[in-house]
């Protein structure tokens, strides 16, 4: 069904894309920003299930990447799991766990929600810092023995990319599909007005529970691929806030609660942010640049910049989500 | 037994400071439902001023409170016009969102001038002993403090013009207006005073504890705890929910490990906002 529509072949493209640039003439350099592009679009879109479908600011979605890490790197690590069983035991477990928190912190609204997010994501971090079988603050380290299978680091670490870039694509397809779906439709509904949505019959508690644990399972995944990646896990790099943060600033830059901004939103700012990052004016100033943004955004163009495309193109809207 | 004791009275002590802290966000949020999360950062630029102060110009570190009320006073003005103005009466999160970003740039610029290395500041204040206990000289100026500074609040929000007229704006801005009420006016000296809050109490927490400039996060984290406890929008309900956890921190503090009070508070926090959403000392809203 969702074949038939012109968006899902779009984003196909943009995985082909994705898959195949850095192949051409075996670019190390480029497979490495690329991975830092998929990365964000993964969060971003997921957080954007929360964020732009229910209108439910998460300040603490970086929780589920950081456990997500640590559980596919103590797997590999402590019992020596095979790569391919830990990713997704990764991604089931924070996405259950997700459930769990879903169930509790979620009969809470707006803005008391946001604030038990920044709880939950400084408990965790607070409790894997005290967690010894994790190593507590010093962390994890992995061998790269890790990579046999495949042949070595090298074959490796181009494995781990085109398993990024897959679930970057499944972020896309899952936030498309959903969307386009009838829990979609409810969690909009949610966004607009909670309690209008629960006279109507949509079963609030139980959709904004399981958004949550959705949202919770590929940034686990991503979270276990990214961490196998640099062989190394601690909490301070886990539950960097930081990350979190940026992830919001993408997902308004491109315009909540659609699919095409947030994507692009994170290739810009994954753009900017290597910039910022090497100029020599900036580079201490990576927050401050990224908080003017978010409060520029905020402040004037709180649909963000599909907002402003819809606007002047507004055909575009039958075919970008 | 006494020991007991000692540390109940010291988590009061303590208590009564974060109680101080939280009022500055209880009372943003009582009056125009932003929860403002520069909280933090106007917490440590209150430290700073003691720090900068007391180590450039060698002032006693309890007079640098004067500048750092009134300079917190013209810092919340201006949040308030650059980020607060224009997204009073939307919908919550976008306040959220702004003052988060403001957030963003202030610690930003802190750390990439001033690094993330400890400051201390060195306080003389003879403690009181008490058989084998000594309660520190600092800590017991810092709750007198406190509490005084609570007290001028809640005179000044129950038996001023300019208080009552907050009351007014915060029980319901639409009739303020109509009585010829200036809520903007209101909504900005509110601001002003929240922040100003913020930064008396970076000072006294500036000369119990050392900081980083990074410290703002973890004591916004203690000001929502009890906010939440206190109930939010209501200054006095801040002053016990600071009790409670200074209480908390105090008697939990010789039976685990340092590290893990930051956990038990965090469930606490969690737990207690699920629990309690309109909080536990105070069960109706609009109270201020």
């Amino acid at each position: 069904m969702l074949a038939r529509r012109p968006f899902f072949w779009i984003i196909t493209a943009v995985l082909a894309v994705f898959a195949i640039l850095p192949v051409l003439g075996n670019n190390v350099e480029l497979r490495e920003s690329l991975i830092i592009a998929a990365l964000y679009i993964t969060l971003a879109s997921n957080l954007n299930l929360m964020l732009g479908y229910a209108g439910y600011i998460n300040f603490g979605s970086i929780v589920f990447f950081g456990l997500g890490g640590y559980v596919c790197v103590w797997l590999v690590s402590a019992y020596a799991w095979p790569l391919y069983a830990a990713i997704p035991a990764a991604g089931i477990c924070v996405s259950a766990l997700a459930l769990l928190f879903g169930l509790g912190i979620l009969r809470l609204r707006g803005a008391f929600f946001a604030l038990a997010t920044i709880g939950v994501n400084e408990g965790v971090q607070a409790f894997v810092e005290n967690f010894s079988p994790w190593g507590g603050s010093s962390g994890i380290y992995l061998s790269p023995i890790i990579f046999k299978p495949f042949g070595g680091p090298a074959q490796g670490l181009w494995v781990i990319y085109f398993s990024m870039v897959a679930v970057m694509g499944l972020s896309l397809y899952l936030s498309y599909a959903i969307k386009v779906s009838k829990f979609g439709l409810g969690l909009l509904a949610i966004g607009q007005n909670e309690d209008a949505a629960a006279i109507l019959g949509v079963p609030t508690p139980l959709y904004k529970a399981l958004v949550y644990s959705v949202s919770a399972f590929l940034p686990a995944i991503v979270g276990g691929l990214y961490f196998l990646k640099s062989s190394f896990i601690q909490p301070a790099d886990a539950f960097d806030l930081t990350l979190s943060t940026e992830v919001i600033v993408i997902a308004m830059l491109g315009g909540q609660g659609t699919v095409t901004g947030v994507a692009l939103g994170a290739y810009l700012y994954e753009e900017l942010r290597g910039f910022l990052l090497t100029s020599e004016t900036f580079s201490h100033f990576q927050l401050v640049v990224a908080g003017v943004l978010l409060l520029v955004i905020v402040l004037f163009f709180p649909s963000g910049m599909m907002g402003f495309v819809y606007r002047q193109f507004p055909r575009t809207q039958k075919v970008l989500e | 037994m006494l020991g007991i004791f000692a540390s109940i009275i010291d988590g009061v002590l303590v208590g009564l400071v974060y109680g101080l802290a939280a009022m500055g966000l209880t009372l943003i949020w009582g009056v125009m439902d932003v929860i403002n999360l520069t909280h933090g950062a106007m917490l440590v630029a209150g430290m700073l001023v003691l720090y900068l102060l007391t180590a450039a110009l060698g002032l006693s570190p309890y007079a640098t409170l004067v500048p750092a009320l009134i300079g917190g006073f013209i810092v919340g003005l201006l949040l308030y016009w650059i980020a607060i103005h224009r997204l009073v009466g939307r919908p919550p999160l976008m306040s959220l969102l702004s003052t988060f970003s403001v957030n963003l740039v202030l610690i930003g610029i802190g750390t990439a001038m001033l690094g993330t290395a400890p400051f201390n500041v060195p306080v003389s204040v003879p403690g009181i002993s008490m058989g084998r206990y000594t309660f520190p000289g600092p800590h017991i100026l810092a709750a007198v403090l406190a509490a005084v500074i609570a007290f001028l609040l809640y005179l000044f929000l129950h038996y001023t013009r300019l208080g009552k007229a907050i009351r007014a704006v915060a029980n319901n801005r639409e009739a303020a207006e109509l009585v010829a009420i200036p809520t903007t006016r209101v909504l900005a000296i509110s601001v002003g005073i929240g922040v100003s809050l913020a930064a008396v109490s970076g000072v006294l927490i500036g000369t119990l504890f050392p900081f980083t400039v990074l410290s703002g996060d973890s004591y916004q984290l203690k000001g929502f705890i009890v906010t939440v406890l206190g109930g939010l929008g209501n200054p006095v309900g801040a002053l016990m929910g600071g009790i409670a956890l200074g209480l908390l921190e105090g008697v939990v503090a010789p039976f685990v490990p340092v590290s893990w009070t930051l956990v038990i508070e965090f469930s606490l926090f969690v737990v207690v906002l699920i629990a309690f959403p309109g909080g536990v000392f105070a069960p109706r809203r609009g109270a201020l």
